[in-house]
């Protein structure tokens, strides 16, 4: 909707001022978008792609060359840049909307799943790439499924559920508020029936992860001392065990849940 | 909207204008297509009438035009709609009347430079153009029409099948060949021909070729090139707002 995609049924949304209807070409000419469908022109060579984005957002032509060359240098793709996106991977491909996105030195970024089919290399460029523009100033607006990559480059999250924002807040402050989503993973070096764990006073649920089993409690310090107990009775002993703060995934799903 | 910024959208047209051609106009395919279509639907109809070359070039200009400036557009926003390459000019800083306007820029270039041809063949086979200006204008002109009338084709209804266009379009373009006085001159045909005749466009052109090759027109210049021009208007207005409406629904 922001990226005027979509026209919004009602209400109102502006961008650096500029309401999103009436000056939609202002709004427009300080974002740069990568979507989630890689459609680049595979009819055009990667270069001309650069160029034809340039020109719609009104880089001046003496700029365009000399910006196309240091994006596609810095993505590697300089070397292909004549060749027809046809023939490029998922992962070049994405690696050349990211470029298409940064060559009118956007104030305002809009990534939708950046990092989708790269391999863990580029993953890791595109990710340094983004805290670089949001030290530098740029706004970045990342859209993803991936809640380690939220975690790890959001200053703020809003977590969407059937449309509509369940929570929005810092990722610290969304694991916090999940206080009940705690947990103790545990291993023994014999297997161990789940049911006799999650009879513990304090346990939410029990699950078995692997060869852990991961028991969701409210106060970890109370069920530590009953586990010890219980591998002592048992002749057990425990191979690991770790307190765990609720992840991100485990914030989604509960707020999911709730909504 | 600023004067500057009419401007600005103007300049990025252009753009869309120069990726075009990169993708559609300059495929060899198109190119022939452009020439063979009209040149044996041509041959089709007059083998063997024994008629004289000044009366068979007007007919031979008038095809040529009408279908190489309508032979890419109806298909460019559906096909652009399903490779997702829409959505991508939609969330570009350029309004959607300067999309439509670079798409009807590079099918009036192409009809145009297409239609130098059969021109270039009268030269080589004697016909003596009597009024080369109003050739030109002709050209320029029924090929900008043309060429708007391609973006109206593809604006309704809402698809992303290129296929589903193009057969809609043929089935509006082929009808109008033969009711806009190229096969057969408007003064033979009857009156209520000659009243359909004069809502097709390709009417007006064909009727300022004949001029411009043999000296007799139908209708007065004046009405032929007015005519185009209110046709051109008509069918870039009206495409550009039902492309507004339905836009949405493509992507």
């Amino acid at each position: 909707m922001l990226t005027g995609v979509i026209k919004p049924d009602k209400g109102t949304a502006s961008i650096f001022g500029y309401d999103i209807l009436r000056e939609g070409l202002k709004t427009r000419q300080l974002m740069g978008i990568v979507p989630e469908m890689a459609n680049a022109y595979v009819d055009l060579s990667a270069w001309n792609n650069l160029m034809l984005i340039g020109e719609l957002y009104g880089v001046p032509k003496k700029h365009r060359p000399e910006r196309a060359s240091k994006l596609l240098e810095e993505f590697g793709l300089y070397e292909r840049r004549k060749h027809l996106v046809r023939s490029f991977s998922r992962g070049m491909k994405q690696k050349l909307l990211l470029c298409m996105a940064l060559i009118s030195e956007p104030q305002i970024l809009f990534l939708d799943e950046p990092t989708l089919g790269l391999d863990v290399e580029s993953q890791r460029l595109v990710k340094d790439m983004i805290r670089e523009f949001s030290k530098n100033g740029t706004t970045v607006f990342l859209t993803t499924h991936n809640m380690a990559e939220a975690n790890q480059l959001c200053d703020r999250i809003a977590i969407i559920n059937h449309g509509k924002i369940a929570a929005i807040d810092s990722p610290e402050k969304l694991r916090l508020r999940s206080s009940g989503l705690q947990s103790i993973e545990v291993s023994f070096d014999k297997a161990v029936n789940v049911e006799d764990l999650s009879k513990f006073q304090g346990v939410k649920e029990a699950k078995k992860a692997g060869d852990k089993i991961r028991l969701y409690v409210d106060e970890p310090s109370v069920v530590l001392d009953k586990l010890v107990d219980f591998a002592r009775s048992k002749r057990l002993e425990i191979v690991s065990l770790n307190t765990l703060a609720p992840t991100l995934e485990d914030v989604f799903l509960k707020l999911v849940r709730e909504s | 909207m600023g004067n500057s910024l009419y401007w600005e959208q103007f300049k990025r047209s252009f753009a869309i204008v120069k990726k075009n051609i990169r993708i559609y106009y300059s495929k060899g395919p198109v190119v022939i297509f452009g020439l063979l279509v009209p040149f044996f639907l041509f041959l089709s109809f007059y083998i063997g009438r024994n008629m004289p070359a000044e009366a068979l070039v007007p007919g031979m200009l008038g095809m040529t035009a009408f279908f190489t400036a309508t032979s890419v557009g109806p298909a460019i926003v559906p096909w652009e709609a399903r490779a997702k390459t829409l959505e991508r000019l939609i969330s570009s800083p350029i309004s959607i009347w300067a999309i439509f306007l670079g798409d009807v820029l590079s099918s009036f270039l192409f009809g145009a430079l297409v239609s130098v041809f059969p021109v270039i063949v009268s030269l080589f086979i004697g016909v003596e153009i009597s009024n080369p200006l109003i050739l030109g204008l002709g050209i320029i002109l029924g090929t900008f029409c043309f060429a708007s009338f391609s973006i109206l084709l593809s604006a309704y209804p809402p698809t992303d099948t290129p296929a589903g266009v193009m057969m809609l379009s043929s089935m509006v373009k082929f009808p109008l060949v033969f009711i806009s006085g190229i096969f057969i001159p408007i003064e033979q045909l009857p009156l209520w021909g000659k009243t359909i005749s004069s809502i097709s466009p390709l009417t007006y052109f064909t009727d300022l070729a004949r001029y411009s090759l043999q000296g007799v027109s139908y209708y007065p210049i004046e009405l032929d090139l007015i005519a185009l021009v209110a046709f051109t208007i008509v069918f870039l207005v009206t495409a550009v707002k039902v492309h507004e409406r339905t836009m949405q629904k493509r992507l």
